[in-house]
């Protein structure tokens, strides 16, 4: 789950990273009357989770509290459409008002979970302010990373040692060291599974701000990180995925293709998506069924797909190991009987149970496509959704 | 012969619930040897003919298990795999879905350097069709013993390559589902390693996903290996920074795209194989090329 930057801010200040003096505001008199707060200059910052705010009209510099209100006006409301979010955009719902900082120096620090050791390292970089590929692909001596000892924990050492290699040595070295420690902590404390802080800021009067936040936290720790998880913003997700999780499925992404597609396990989802791009077509969507021990979870599944109106054709691609053919093959036939799919259906069903699912399938009267394999399967939803 | 997996081996499951003793059930009527379930409290209880224990450490002491099979839920499945590891258990292979990624990282820390080997998590396990012996939740009718190994971070597209290969004729060595999260205890480096090693095995599926960088390091070994690989990665159409189901499975930078992937695998001496529904075919043409058919 991603945080916006008001909320990455907030988390970090808790943990004793600094960040610029600032608030969220959700109306343009509230953005005003921060902005009087705060005194000065101050920046208008759209709140969408997405980069590259700046370059679509998201972010403004106000001299004074009155501009900073209609800045504010402008951009709350506003659709932000970046080469992140696709051409549909994002709402924007509120703004962060904060002081204008004069920058001096732009650092890049980030903690990201590291697979194959299979630790949390964080990564910096003296070159600020750019994409972080960039640097790696043009200028891969300027990224200096350390991990983290899961046993062990964060050492003050790593933090002084990014802290001079990144050119944060001298005077700024103690808050510097201290700050990649804290960062540590807020990511560790908060089962985080990507904090970014790009740009760090080194400001003319000599100090180091988080001056941008970019914060995703691990869903498998919701259970035990309810307040982030209260932070949960819905409006940042595709209506069609939080119709999806509130039926209860969780691994649901839309697409832009018109097959609809309802599949066990997230590889052969993903390999679905694939097969049918082969076969000269798209999906609709993402869907991974997972386990799916009643049929009712398979109706709520095809009800979600059948009421996608982009969608012409579903395929149900389902190799039962935990999952039943035969409970998959009940849901699809109940789904279809209740009207909540209406479009063409092509079923493939291998693995457990799947005489019996098959069975059930050839009894239950309905016109469906039927294949036995994989690829076949994908062509037939292709011609059909034609 | 076979990997990890063999006539020797012992299975316990931990979290004998619903979907524990179901596979414990599948495991015996295939020919597994399921010693018997573990789960905290329930002690004493015997369910469909398994003797449930309170402890890993019982089922050590009282019937050698040397396998465990974790069905434990996410929140308490770090411990249990921890559990297993303490007993002295020599294979532990995690089915469980949802584990959070720091607790994977304190596993993954406190079991490097230690006996125990961990499978997983969130994977379908290991199955060596030769022997009968199966810890996961595999399908079994799709297996046919033969020389092929399988490694997928995906449980379903174990199914879907080891049917297609099956239906060709073409048996296979076992299986390993190493696992669709971001930090699992065998990589596909290693899981290829295993069956390199192992004198049933004359060729390998690789099946790997988009994310990470796991493939690029498997990669790195084929280079080495005398054995063939056919591979596929999953993930090809799907959108960046999207997680497709897996929590591993997100693209995040060049080295997480199936293109980046392929291409190291095709370096590396591996046939690629793009369309899933070739996986079969490829390996097929493969080993008739080099004489293993």
């Amino acid at each position: 789950m991603k945080l916006h930057e008001y909320q990455a801010k907030e988390v970090l200040a808790r943990f004793g990273v600094p960040v610029p003096k600032g608030r969220v505001a959700r109306t343009a008199d509230e953005a005003e009357a921060i902005a009087k707060e705060l005194g000065g200059r101050v920046v208008i910052k759209a709140q969408a989770h997405t980069g590259a705010r700046g370059k679509a009209g998201g972010v403004k510099l106000a001299n004074d509290p009155a501009e900073a209100k209609q800045f504010a006006s402008e951009i709350i409301g506003m659709t932000l459409v970046t080469h992140q979010t696709g051409p549909q955009g994002l709402p924007v719902g509120s703004v962060l008002v904060e002081e204008a900082i004069d920058i001096d120096k732009e650092i890049y620090l980030s903690v990201a979970i590291d697979n194959s050791p299979g630790r949390a390292v964080i990564i910096a970089s003296s070159q600020g302010g750019m994409d972080i590929e960039e640097v790696a692909e043009k200028t891969p001596e300027a990224i200096v990373k350390t991990h983290i000892d899961p046993a062990c924990g964060f050492q003050p050492y790593q933090g002084r040692q990014l802290a001079f290699e990144v050119g944060l040595g001298g005077e700024h070295l103690n808050a510097a060291a201290a700050l990649i420690g804290n960062l540590a902590k807020a990511f560790l404390e908060s089962d985080a599974s990507i904090v970014e802080i790009n740009p760090l800021a080194l400001t003319k009067d000599g100090r180091i701000l988080a001056a941008d936040a970019k914060f995703s936290i691990d869903d498998n720790a919701d259970y035990r990180q309810k307040a982030l998880f209260e932070l949960r913003d819905r409006s940042q997700e595709p209506e069609k995925e939080l119709e999806a999780h509130d039926a209860g499925i969780q691994n649901y992404v839309k697409l832009d293709g018109n097959i609809g597609c309802l599949v066990n396990g997230a590889g052969l989802a993903m390999a679905t998506l694939d097969a049918i791009k082969f076969a000269g077509g798209d999906a609709a969507n993402f869907l991974d069924i997972g386990t799916a021990n009643n049929p009712d979870a398979v109706v709520s599944a095809l009800k979600i797909i059948g009421s996608d109106p982009d969608v012409k054709a579903v395929l149900v691609n389902i190799f039962g190991g935990l999952a039943r053919t035969d409970i998959i093959a009940e849901g699809t036939i109940q789904a279809i009987k209740g009207g909540h799919v209406t479009q063409p259906v092509v079923v493939r069903l291998a693995g457990t149970n799947v005489e019996l699912g098959s069975k059930i399938l050839d009894e239950s009267g309905l016109d469906l496509g039927r294949a036995d394999g994989f690829a076949e399967a994908a062509r037939m939803a292709v011609e059909a959704a034609k | 012969m076979g990997v990890l997996m063999d006539e020797n081996s012992r299975v316990v499951v931990q979290g004998f619930g619903g979907a524990g003793q179901r596979e414990a059930i599948t495991g015996r009527n295939y020919g597994t040897n399921i010693v018997c379930g573990v789960t905290p409290g329930r002690g004493g209880q015997t369910i469909e003919g398994f003797e449930v224990l309170n402890t890993v450490r019982e089922a050590v002491a009282k019937y050698d298990a040397n396998v465990s099979l974790i069905f434990v839920p996410a929140p308490f499945a770090a411990d249990a795999i921890l559990e297993a590891a303490d007993a002295g258990i020599p294979t532990a292979i995690c089915i469980t879905e949802g584990i959070p990624t720091l607790d994977m990282m304190r596993v993954k820390r406190a079991l490097a350097g230690g006996k125990t080997r961990l499978i997983g998590p969130n994977c379908p396990g290991v199955i060596n069709p030769a022997a009968k012996s199966r810890a996961g939740i595999m399908p079994v009718d799709v297996y046919l013993e033969g020389s092929v190994g399988v490694i997928s971070r995906s449980g379903t597209l174990v199914y879907e390559a080891v049917d297609q290969l099956t239906r060709l004729g073409i048996g296979q060595s076992g299986s390993v589902g190493v696992g669709g999260d971001p930090i699992i205890g065998t990589s596909q480096r290693e899981a290829l390693e295993l069956f390199e090693a192992d004198p049933d095995t004359a060729a390998i599926v690789l099946i790997g996903e988009i994310g990470g960088t796991a493939e690029q390091e498997a990669a790195e070994y084929i280079r080495t290996m005398s054995k063939p690989v056919v591979a596929f990665i999953a993930g090809a159409t799907a959108p960046p920074g999207r997680r497709m189901g897996h929590a591993g499975a997100i693209i995040a930078g060049a080295a997480g795209t199936a293109a980046a992937k392929q291409a190291a695998l095709r370096e590396a001496g591996a046939t690629v194989v793009e369309n899933p529904g070739d996986i079969g075919s490829t390996m097929q043409r493969v080993l008739k090329e080099r004489g293993l058919a």
